[in-house]
């Protein structure tokens, strides 16, 4: 189930916040072992840990429990014996669906949502933040940051309900404009063809504002001694954006990208779900929505959990891979 | 030469331009042309959509209903703002939203809390520990049909309840409460409280949480709007129409364009699928307007929440 919460991570912050390495205290002889180390942490804080435990009992109950009831991908689930009681089947429910005829095209409609998703979202927000860096403060700058932000607010279902009342064949806004260039009406959500650019520049349209916010600090964060430097040798505004700009943002960029292919198996199943619809159905069902029909709607919860567990290991395999190329050509990467 | 002398030699002499170092090359006043033009585009772009929406919630069902409105409402009318206000249904979801979002936002920042502060202590043992598990929950999930076994299995499914906990924490939140709290309370602080006896709750209830108050409203606002916003959840965990969310309601009668109760007794004038028709702007213009209406008081907050992770890149 993939939840975007307004304000969610662009960024995954990993670090510690205080990576500087104590200086050991005390009398060096004195050795500390962490058991003593967690002893006079207990009497110090003892109060913190016990407001901590109910966050904690959150992870654990609602994350960590979920992650071992995945285990029924490998059961036949039975309600009355629950996950750990129902009889095994090793990998019956992973052979079902590799050999169903609808992994393929859930497989490809899923691949190429993701990829044509993060190729359009990837670059516009670079244009976007580059292109308000370069010009002055004003109400113009300040009223194109607001409004371009503005959408990343609104609800999926009002993002889906406008796209769908604009796209409407008869009086639908797009429909109007193709008829004065003199183009027939088409049903863009009836049409299969059209459902993945629908899906993605919906999505640009909503995001691009929020995503360039993140670039618009990594630009302010260039050291302007370099542009002066720059300005000195001669170098015009484009040359700066182009010799300057671009390198200083190169690291956000990369973190940017590799999360967007990390994330591709976990693209917004609410969205699509949204969207779907019996006519543009071949092109519209991928991995999420598959699982939430074979499981809630059909009750088969271990064959949903199976394919829910697949969409998972591939989605972190790719999160793993692109990071490690990413390191390996640029020296920038999530973690590490 | 500097900029004084410099300034005083023009004074002297009129005839020579201004200056001669702010004038900028003649393609770089172009450049920025392009860009003001090209920025001008992507506020059209965006601004559009939503002028069309508005314009059409504020238009009579006829018009709207032989596509007559674009930018502009045309032949102005409440008729649609009317029957979303007395509809039943939507007054429902309003309500229940309402208070998943009052709800929800007090749990949510309670918890977020709790597990924040500890955290951001450099002598609280295991906080590492438990950061990687949290962290990893980013990264890897039990998958939807096991997290719904968990709430069933806890007697949640449709009830209020479903919607406010098992959603309650964000980590992406949960970090940035963390920095604010590392940052932004002086150790001196704890010390002084500390020599005068204050237990640690004592300390963070008088001293830390008075001084986070702009943490705590960038929490709440983010939790709330979340809260607002999401449907799936409703979806996969509740059958009561009565405890619908509003955006249940929204895609029950945009998306599936299943007519209202309230739409079939309309008085003899107007067309009930008109009426149906217009009632659909009016409504995505309603639901929207909590969030949009607190969205530029917020915006300044929400950047600083995203630039947490954007500054080490």
């Amino acid at each position: 189930m993939t939840t975007t919460q307004p304000g969610a991570p662009l960024v995954r912050l990993d670090e510690p916040i205080d990576p500087a390495p104590q200086p050991k205290r005390g009398r060096g002889h004195v050795k500390r072992d962490r058991w003593t180390e967690a002893k006079r942490s207990w009497r110090r804080h003892w109060q913190l840990y016990l407001l901590i435990i109910l966050p904690v009992a959150y992870f654990v109950i609602f994350k960590y429990i979920p992650i071992s009831n995945a285990v029924i991908a490998f059961k036949s689930f039975n309600v009355l014996e629950g996950p750990w009681g129902s009889p095994w089947v090793g990998f019956k429910n992973f052979e079902l669906f590799f050999s169903n005829p609808m992994f393929g095209t859930l497989l490809k409609n899923t691949f190429t949502l993701a990829f044509y998703l993060v190729l359009a979202s990837f670059p516009l927000p670079i244009l976007l933040a580059i292109g308000l860096n370069e010009i002055r403060q004003g109400i113009f700058k300040k009223s194109v940051q607001l409004i371009t932000y503005a959408p990343y607010f609104i609800s999926t279902v009002v993002v889906v309900s406008m796209t769908i009342l604009i796209l409407s064949p008869r009086i639908g806004l797009m429909n109007d404009a193709l008829g004065l260039i003199g183009v027939p009406a088409v049903d863009f959500l009836g049409d299969e063809d059209y459902f993945r650019h629908i899906y993605v520049w919906s999505d640009v349209w909503q995001t691009t504002g929020y995503s360039a916010v993140i670039y618009l600090a990594a630009l302010a964060g260039i050291d302007p001694a370099l542009h002066e430097s720059a300005k000195m040798d001669g170098a015009s505004r484009l040359q700066r954006i182009w010799h300057v700009d671009l390198p200083g943002i190169m690291p956000t960029a990369v973190v940017i990208l590799v999360l967007g292919v990390g994330n591709l198996m976990a693209i917004g199943f609410e969205k699509v779900y949204l969207l779907q619809n019996p006519l543009n159905l071949a092109q519209s069902e991928i991995i999420a929505t598959y699982v939430y029909k074979t499981g809630l709607l059909n009750a088969d919860f271990s064959m949903a959990t199976a394919v829910g567990l697949f969409n998972s290991v591939v989605n972190l395999a790719l999160l793993l891979l692109v990071n490690f190329v990413a390191k390996r050509i640029t020296g920038n990467g999530l973690w590490g | 030469m500097s900029a004084l002398t410099l300034d005083r030699e023009q004074r002297r002499t009129p005839g020579t331009p201004p200056s001669k170092k702010i004038r900028d090359p003649f393609s770089d006043r172009v450049l920025v042309i392009v860009i003001t033009v090209m920025l001008a585009v992507v506020l059209l772009l965006v601004l559009l959509p939503i002028v069309y929406i508005v314009a059409n919630s504020f238009s009579s069902p006829r018009a709207v209903s032989s596509g007559q409105v674009t930018f502009w409402p045309v032949d102005f009318s409440l008729v649609a703002y009317q029957e979303v206000l007395t509809n039943p249904q939507v007054l429902q979801g309003y309500y229940n939203s309402l208070i998943y979002a009052v709800a929800g936002t007090l749990i949510s920042v309670t918890l977020t809390v709790a597990i924040a502060y500890p955290l951001s202590l450099k002598t609280f043992f295991g906080r590492n520990v438990v950061m990687t598990g949290l962290l990893f929950t980013m990264l890897f999930s039990g998958g939807l049909i096991p997290t719904y076994l968990v709430v069933q299995d806890l007697g949640m499914l449709n009830t209020r309840w479903a919607l406010l906990i098992p959603s309650a924490i964000g980590v992406w939140q949960v970090i940035i409460a963390r920095t604010f709290f590392a940052h932004s309370i002086p150790n001196e602080l704890y010390e002084a409280a500390m020599l005068d006896g204050a237990s640690e709750l004592r300390f963070l209830w008088s001293v830390v949480l008075p001084l986070s108050k702009p943490l705590l409203a960038v929490l709440a606002l983010m939790y709330a709007i979340f809260q607002w916003n999401s449907y799936f959840d409703a979806l996969v965990y509740l059958k009561d129409p009565n405890l619908f969310p509003l955006q249940i309601v929204l895609r029950n009668i945009i998306i599936l364009n299943t007519t209202t109760a309230a739409s079939g007794d309309i008085g003899q004038g107007l067309d009930a699928r008109e009426l149906a028709n217009v009632l659909k702007y009016a409504l995505i213009v309603v639901s929207s307007l909590p969030v949009l209406i607190i969205y530029p008081f917020i915006a300044r907050h929400f950047t600083k929440g995203v630039m947490v992770g954007a500054i080490k890149g």
